[in-house]
């Protein structure tokens, strides 16, 4: 009969929705009970030990007296740097290869190997750091190497980000601009630029995301892996040239110590360094949010 | 008619004005098109033999037509016949597209546009342009009017400026108590207008319009004529629509353009004043085209 057989297709119909339903929750639900597990074990592992003593102390060979002040002092100056060097960087290349650049061959191969320099492992950037910023421009192994480095590793995705977020302006403001008679320019600076800003400071930083976290780079080009000194502690002019080190190069010293109070202290550092990481994300959607209501008001 | 008398007073003030007068007696040559009534005032815009080309597709071809100033020319035809792209030959945006190569001139107060000695910036200036679909900027509506006068370094009272501006829009009285407010709140009819107002707050003396009302509803519609014809006093306005009865509206002059199918350039078929096109074409596929037997 026609309503029974009806009747039938649609169970099984409603039985496939419900399968493909659960197994997509079960996916998302797989990759929030591993990050949690390890939030919790990090959390539990490195809270105790998190205190003023902690963030104010130099590492130091005893557990009980050692702290993260150096690493997390060398994070903030290579990541300053690196922001200084790569926004400027990365949005003028976006901007000549969007607004500017000929559609030519040239310009293709450009942009097919930008995508590709965003896919190198990281490493390759170290060796190239080493090469080229500790060796040749004789900066040893400073602040200022580090954040070059680092700066040539976020470059690619700093210059992606930023083609998109420029992309994304309707070409019905950018003709309305020249029918007005601007000049490039000034369609670029009063009309392309405030549209795409907040884009191009959400990738910014989510590219900086990238870099803090990153070790072998600057394993590689030779960032020490023990430091009981701030960068600037004789005089802020000098700390750009002097020595450093980051959380995650001392993260990875204190895990790969035996004794367990050590593996304790790496977890408190992975606290501190997710802690430094959400700030710059909050601070990064605060940004956005700024600029986005400025745009609509 | 009031297009008929006009032009005499048109006259005076032509000489005063300085339009050059090989332009307004020009030749007659240029198209049997030429009427009578396109010679009686002065003329803001010529092409002369103009045909455009997007890379080897030819876009237009033979373009000759005098554009009166102070007048509302309409351009009609049916869809791909070339009307947007001759508009965008007049304040040169379709530069913006790559590959695009124009041939012969357009005259406009007896200089040729496309003289290298002429930027197109200065052109925009001078011939402003509003566009199909209302694209206010993502700023206040005062910032939105300001804009032009601010990339051209106007010195003046930008207060006065704006309020003159959307005042001759018509669209004052609507938003003075809200001119630092977005100008996406406003409605399509409300943000056509402020892009009428941001275009004549450059001071332009040619307004082109591509389809500008076809976004908009009725009501929005009949405002946006309303203020064309105001306009048409101290502007020349070029209109390029599809919708016939509008053309007949608002025109004094219409200009019917048609293409012989895809691949072939647009060409100008006759212009005319609007009651000869309207009533009395010369040419068959204009008879055609407004009676509805085609398009």
């Amino acid at each position: 009969m026609r309503a029974v057989a009806a009747s039938r297709s649609l169970r099984s119909r409603k039985l496939k929705a419900m399968v493909s339903h659960a197994l997509f929750a079960t996916a998302t639900l797989t990759g929030i009970i591993v990050l949690a597990t390890l939030l919790v074990r990090v959390f539990m592992e490195g809270l105790p030990q998190l205190d003023w003593g902690f963030i104010n102390s130099f590492p130091s060979r005893l557990p009980s007296r050692a702290g993260i002040l150096s690493p997390l002092m060398g994070t903030l100056w290579v990541m300053a740097f690196t922001a200084l060097f790569s926004f400027p960087l990365g949005l003028a290349t976006a901007l000549y290869l969007e607004q500017y650049a000929p559609q030519n061959k040239i310009t293709a191969i450009i942009q097919t190997n930008i995508s590709n320099l965003a896919g190198v492992p990281s490493i390759v950037y170290g060796i190239l750091g080493l090469t080229v910023f500790v060796r040749w421009f004789s900066l040893d192994r400073s602040v200022l190497a580090g954040a070059l480095t680092m700066t040539i590793l976020i470059l690619p995705i700093t210059i992606i980000a930023s083609r998109e977020a420029l992309r994304s302006v309707p070409s019905s403001l950018t003709t309305a601009s020249y029918a007005l008679g601007a000049t490039q320019w000034q369609t670029v600076r009063r009309v392309v630029l405030p549209y795409a800003f907040p884009g191009i400071l959400t990738g910014t930083i989510l590219s900086m995301s990238r870099a803090i976290g990153e070790t072998a780079p600057l394993l590689m080009m030779g960032a020490l892996t023990f430091v009981a000194f701030v960068p600037g502690s004789d005089g802020l002019a000098r700390a750009p040239l002097d020595p450093f080190t980051v959380l995650p190069i001392q993260i990875f010293n204190w895990a790969s110590r035996p004794q367990s109070e050590f593996q304790d202290l790496a977890a408190t550092g992975i606290v501190v360094l997710l802690v430094v990481l959400l700030v710059m994300n909050a601070g990064a959607i605060l940004l956005r949010d700024r600029f986005q209501r400025k745009i609509q008001d | 008619m009031a297009e008929r008398t006009a032009p005499q007073v048109e006259d005076a003030d032509s000489t005063a004005k300085g339009v050059s007068e090989e332009t307004s007696s020009s030749t007659p040559s240029v198209g049997a098109q030429a009427e009578d009534a396109l010679h009686a005032g002065p003329i803001a815009l010529e092409t002369r033999g103009l045909s455009l080309y997007y890379g080897a597709f030819r876009a237009l071809a033979d373009i000759n037509m005098k554009l009166p100033a102070r007048r509302i020319m309409a351009i009609i035809g049916p869809s791909g016949c070339g009307k947007s792209s001759l508009l965008r030959c007049f304040n040169r945006m379709n530069e913006l597209i790559p590959e695009t190569r124009l041939e012969g001139q357009i005259l406009f107060r007896g200089e040729d546009l496309y003289a290298t000695d002429v930027d197109p910036t200065e052109v925009r200036h001078l011939i402003g342009m509003v566009f199909q679909k209302p694209n206010p900027f993502p700023k206040s509506i005062y910032d939105n009017v300001a804009f032009g006068p601010q990339i051209h370094g106007f010195s003046g009272s930008l207060d006065e400026l704006v309020e003159r501006s959307l005042t001759q829009a018509a669209l004052w009285d609507e938003v003075k108590d809200r001119l630092k407010k977005s100008a996406l709140e406003l409605s399509g009819g409300q943000q056509q207008r402020l892009c009428i107002a941001r275009a004549l707050a450059v001071g332009p003396e040619v307004i082109l319009m591509d389809e500008p009302a076809s976004a908009l509803d009725p009501l929005a519609t009949l405002k946006i004529e309303d203020l064309m014809q105001e306009l048409a006093e101290n502007y020349t306005i070029v209109i390029v629509t599809h919708n016939m009865q509008q053309a007949a509206r608002v025109s004094h002059f219409t200009a019917f353009m048609t293409t012989e199918g895809g691949g072939e350039p647009g060409r100008l078929v006759e212009v005319d004043s609007r009651d000869v096109i309207f009533t009395t074409p010369k040419d068959q596929r204009t008879q055609d085209y407004i009676t509805g037997r085609y398009g």
